[in-house]
């Protein structure tokens, strides 16, 4: 294999790690931002219970994707990330608020509003952070040498925090449809209430962001918007369409576990759009994949081991989730 | 350059905070994961239930030291990008993998089987139940493994080449690379640290229960458990970290020197400084207590050898002196008085006193902080034992850094500190609670928390005997 061939692997393995993050992470935290709306009591006990034994092993799949970026592909990893500083330690001490609610909330039941309230202000700061920093990425980032260049504030433009506010209501629906998927009576008719708006107005903002989005680069523009390359890329959005009517059926018939894997098609399809915004770039504009790719020993080396790992993860990982399959109670499992 | 100094160091307190807070969490949840493995172990062979029970009792603490333990790791992993960026780019192809081979064969297995191990007891049988709980004691060890074995990488770096920009990439085998020269040590020592960090924290929670009630049989088993494994762990330490520091002396000799405060050379024989205040102005030790010779016996195995001082060193790799001097005589003295309540446990045990003597009792109380201390100075003293190096002799910590200014890490440091004293600071208070809950004869898991957090008043708590506040057991 060709050190050009062994790069695009690892370009699709850490996008692979992004995306199942992503997805298994997304409704942890959504259920974190959604949780203020739950009944104090056993409706948030439930919430809590449906993903407390799962949380901690969806999260590895940041760091996964964090370690992966470095290993892989190391110059990307130090321009990257102190060009969203400020966006990365704020999601970082999010989920460091999130990740102790879980425990401290049975810990100190006198407390325990304290401690909703961490699991929520963490879920949101980490999930909204988490948006800025993929709008930051997209909209474009100073780079002088093997360096960041901008200032401190060069993250923040309208398109992040609409990127921001997207990624809010995108882990919403998919902590929702969750809930939808793993509970019953009260807290799951809430959830079906629910999804049907957060549907709506995560539709609204990949509208947005998806019109927004050619008019970043001149890139964008010419691969999304300019013939021939628009017969290919029309799909997306008519993907889109489908499966948001797909979804909205499926609420209306009551389906369980249909619409979370309907919200997960949506942002399926986005991250497809976000490839093919970037690719070959791991800094869009600034740094292709091969530029910052780490040498071929260190992604043979790693190639081994991750073709290895991950499909024995994926399956320890699966079987740990069927273990607690089935409808979650509040007092446990059962 | 004075605005760029202020930065360096800024982000130098920033990751030696983030790194000390963090390193308390694995030094007790590699010891703990292991304990737990070796409770369920002896559960399902004698079908003991003290043991069950206290499984189930350090299961609790287990968990909430754990959840601590990953956040605070998820910020070490994203902060060597965040704030020392340079640091990333030149040894990520090499440090990289190692790291990504910590996640994948580490950090999944631990996180993977945990929610079974906490919440799966009366979900699954009891074997598949301890195979849970032994994936996640293996899972602590192999990402301690792999860890050690980059920070190892940073101390003595061996099997790679410098590319044209600046990389060091990997020329060797990875065996030779994961395998370099201090990793061995290093690893054993640290790993034997974390057990005996968990054997004086079991140890003083034992004790503790003791002295409230000598004849509960959690807290008898708990507090043997634990004496054993002071009395057979702290001498062994000793003699590793030993080995540890003739394998410093070897490749590291400027840390080994700041080690013993020695400023100057000796070429008949080198003092032991017990005690005295480095002056590295004067380049002396003032108010030394020594004793002559002795170090040479121990570097080196001889009174007269000659052992080279900081004179031999240039000034600017020279690393500062006052603290390690210190960080290492706390650790090595904690480390001596550990052995001493090893050894005292173990005539406790032969007169057949050991739940009778609350004077042991009360010093193993007094020594259970003593591993989280001395593996901070330890760490202290092997870290700040480096510099002015990132990678000894290689690259400059003042080289490493990323470009940030100096308000942006000032602010973010003032946000860890302050996020991490309210939320690390509530869970140790929660351990304490826990541990100071006597344990008994029919201990609740982690899961049954949610029960009692749900619509019990306090009232019909109060009334259940020692469930007081309604709170968990």
């Amino acid at each position: 294999m060709s050190g050009t061939e062994l790069t695009v692997i690892w370009a699709g393995i850490i996008a692979f790690a992004v995306v199942v993050y992503v997805i298994m992470d997304g409704f942890d935290l959504g259920i974190g931002i959604l949780f203020p709306n739950f009944k104090v009591g056993t409706d948030r006990d439930t919430a809590m219970n449906s993903i407390a034994p799962v949380w901690d092993g969806n999260e590895t799949w940041l760091v996964l994707g964090g370690g992966g970026l470095l290993a892989a592909f190391p110059l990307a990893y130090a321009i990257i990330l102190p060009a969203l500083y400020a966006p990365l330690i704020a999601m970082l001490l999010g989920l460091v608020l999130r990740g102790v609610a879980f425990e401290f909330r049975w810990r100190d039941p006198s407390h325990r509003a304290r401690w909703d309230f961490a699991f929520t202000a963490g879920s949101v700061i980490a999930t909204f952070a988490q948006g800025i920093t993929l709008g930051a990425l997209l909209q474009g980032i100073t780079v002088e040498g093997r360096a960041y260049a901008g200032g401190w504030w060069e993250w923040l433009t309208p398109f992040s925090l609409l990127t921001g506010f997207a990624l809010l209501a995108g882990y919403a629906l998919l902590g929702c449809c969750w809930l939808i998927w793993k509970t019953e009576g009260p807290l799951q008719r809430q959830c079906y209430s629910y999804a049907g708006r957060l549907g709506i107005l995560l539709l609204i903002a990949i509208a947005i962001v998806s019109i927004a989005t050619p008019f970043l680069e001149e890139e964008y523009y010419s691969r999304w918007l300019a013939y021939p390359g628009i017969i290919a890329t029309a799909q997306i959005p008519l993907a889109t369409l489908v499966i948001s009517v797909l979804f909205f059926r499926s609420l209306s018939k009551r389906q369980e576990a249909a619409p979370f894997f309907y919200a997960l098609g949506l942002f399926g399809l986005c991250l497809v759009g976000l490839a093919v915004s970037m690719w070959p770039d791991v800094i869009p504009g600034r740094i292709t994949i091969w530029e910052a790719a780490a040498p071929y020993e260190s992604q043979m080396f790693m190639l081994i081991g991750a073709g290895i790992m991950v499909p024995v993860i994926l399956a320890y990982t699966a079987w740990a989730y069927w273990v607690f399959r089935g409808k979650v109670g509040s007092d446990g499992y059962h | 350059m004075i605005e760029n100094d202020l930065a360096i160091n800024l982000a130098r307190a920033q990751f030696a905070f983030t790194i000390s807070f963090h390193f308390l969490f694995p030094a007790f949840t590699i010891g703990i994961a292991s304990y737990l493995a070796v409770l369920e172990g002896l559960w399902l062979k004698t079908d003991n239930g003290v043991y069950a029970n206290l499984y189930r009792y350090w299961l609790k603490i287990f968990a909430v030291v754990f959840a601590m333990g990953v956040v605070s790791g998820i910020v070490m992993s994203y902060q060597f990008g965040t704030n020392w960026s340079v640091f990333s780019d030149k040894a990520g192809p090499i440090i990289g993998p190692l790291m990504a081979y910590e996640v994948l064969t580490a950090f999944f297995l631990e996180a993977g089987f945990l929610g079974v191990m906490l919440f799966g007891i009366n979900k699954v049988g009891r074997k598949l139940h301890f195979v849970a709980t032994l994936a996640v004691a293996i899972g602590t060890f192999i990402s301690a493994f792999w860890i050690l074995s980059v920070n190892s990488w940073m101390q003595t770096p061996v099997g790679f080449a410098i590319n044209e920009v600046g990389q060091y990439v990997p020329a060797a085998g990875w065996w030779d690379i994961i395998w370099n020269p201090s990793f061995h040590y290093r690893l054993v020592h640290t790993v034997l640290a974390a057990y005996l960090t968990t054997a004086f924290a079991v140890g003083a929670v034992g004790a503790w229960h003791l002295l409230k009630d000598k004849t509960n049989p959690g807290a008898r088993k708990m507090f043997s458990m634990a004496m054993w494994m002071a009395a057979l762990v702290a001498p062994t330490q000793i003699f590793m970290g030993d080995l540890h520091g003739l394998n410093t002396l070897e490749h590291q000799p400027a840390k080994v020197m700041a080690m013993e405060g020695h400023y100057e050379s000796h070429p008949d024989g080198a003092p032991l400084i017990l005690f005295g205040i480095p002056n590295s102005k004067e380049k002396r030790v003032d108010y030394a207590i020594e004793i002559p010779k002795a170090s040479s016996l121990i570097l080196k195995h001889d009174l007269n050898a000659p052992l080279a001082g900081l004179d031999t060193i240039p000034d600017e790799d020279e690393p500062p002196v006052g603290i390690v001097f210190w960080s290492f005589r706390i650790m090595v003295g904690l480390g001596f008085a550990m052995l001493g309540i090893g050894l005292w446990s173990l005539l406790a045990r032969s007169r057949k006193k050991l739940y009778e003597w609350p004077l042991l009792h009360r010093a193993a109380l007094v020594m259970g902080p003593s591993g989280f201390i001395a593996v901070l100075a330890g760490w202290v003293t092997t870290e700040v034992g480096r510099q002015p190096f990132t990678i000894y002799g290689l690259l400059r910590t003042s080289e490493s850094a990323a470009p940030l200014d100096a308000p942006a890490v000032a602010a973010s440091l003032l946000a860890f500190v302050v996020v991490y004293f309210i939320v690390f600071g509530a869970g140790i208070v929660y351990i304490f609670k826990l541990a100071s809950k006597t344990p008994e004869a029919h201990e609740p898991t982690p899961d049954d928390a949610p029960i009692r957090s749900a619509g019990i008043t306090p009232a019909a708590a109060v009334l259940e005997g020692d469930h007081e506040e309604g709170a968990t057991t």
